[in-house]
């Protein structure tokens, strides 16, 4: 068994509504000098056996076609646990 | 004769039963349709009605855009049917690519519901051809996911091509871009928007008007335009 993570963001030019109240909440806080926050997701693919190229590049392709729309998000990383 | 239109219910699906009801009140033949099927049952147009399909999780409209019946309706809308998405019906619409840009949360965060005013851009749709482009209709807008967002290029070409169906007017609930409430592809027969003309389909349960309280119907004219467009051409 091993784990596969993918993490998208909302794409830099979109406003993160999200993002941006959670950083006005931290400065409420008192958790100064955070200039800004964006939020994103980050998904855990466990796989049954062994990661292979092969299944990175499938991973790759769900993660454009489903865990993330091209439109509003980009998929920043792609790694291995 | 009369137009059979279909309704797709999602698992989380809301206003299946109000757009039913609206297109019988229009005079079409409402036809229920589900998720897991591969079938439309021979309708001549789809709603894709609002609510909050497969909980919104991932994003409004990801997971019903790879259900069972979406192949035939992409199929059927390629072919030229009449396919209208109201609110989640329109993030499913964009999901799968049958419309341009997308809806992200609300810019100021908040679930709104309110009735709302809206200016008919193109009447020359299939869902819009018995307004007057121009007209301002009222009919109520509820969503959390309601900014809709694409990249300045395609906003572009959605202006010129006459393809914003429908603009906020007085006030932008949202934040969506350019004040766009709804929007068509090229041909004119997928149109999909945020507010619920299907909520303002009925004297007694839309939003109020000069009539009076909860007269307001200005969402009838969805239902019949897309009645009339498929009796002319049967």
């Amino acid at each position: 068994m091993a784990t596969i993570l993918v993490h998208v963001m909302p794409k830099p030019e979109i406003l993160d509504p999200q993002g941006k109240a959670v950083g006005s909440a931290l400065a409420r806080l008192g958790f100064t000098g955070i200039e800004s926050v964006r939020q994103g997701k980050r998904f855990e693919l466990t796989i049954d056996g062994e990661v292979t190229d092969a299944m990175l590049e499938r991973v790759r392709e769900a993660a454009s076609a489903m865990l993330s729309n091209p439109v509003i998000e980009d998929v920043v990383e792609v790694t291995v646990l | 004769m009369t137009a059979r239109i279909g309704v797709v219910t999602f698992p989380g699906t809301l206003d299946d039963r109000d757009a039913l009801r609206a297109v019988r009140l229009a005079g079409g033949e409402a036809v229920p349709l589900w998720h897991g099927d591969a079938s439309l049952k021979d309708v001549d147009a789809v709603v894709l009605p609002g609510g909050f399909s497969y909980g919104d999780y991932l994003r409004a409209g990801a997971i019903a855009r790879f259900a069972p019946i979406m192949d035939a309706v992409v199929d059927a809308a390629n072919g030229g049917m009449p396919v209208l998405g109201i609110c989640n019906g329109f993030q499913v619409l964009t999901e799968v690519h049958l419309l341009p840009g997308s809806m992200i949360k609300n810019e100021h965060l908040h679930f709104i519901c309110r009735d709302q005013t809206l200016r008919v851009e193109n009447a020359d749709t299939s869902w819009t051809a018995e307004y007057r482009a121009g007209e301002e209709i009222t009919i109520p807008l509820k969503n959390q996911d309601g900014q809709y967002v694409a990249d300045e290029r395609t906003l572009d070409e959605l202006e010129a091509e006459g393809r914003v169906a429908f603009r906020y007017v007085g006030f932008n609930p949202n934040g969506s871009r350019r004040d766009i409430a709804g929007i068509t592809n090229a041909r004119g027969n997928v149109v999909g928007l945020m507010p619920h003309p299907e909520h303002a389909a009925e004297p007694g349960f839309g939003p109020d008007s000069v009539q009076g309280g909860r007269t307001g119907t200005d969402g009838l004219a969805f239902f019949t335009s897309a009645i009339k467009g498929l009796l002319a051409t049967a």
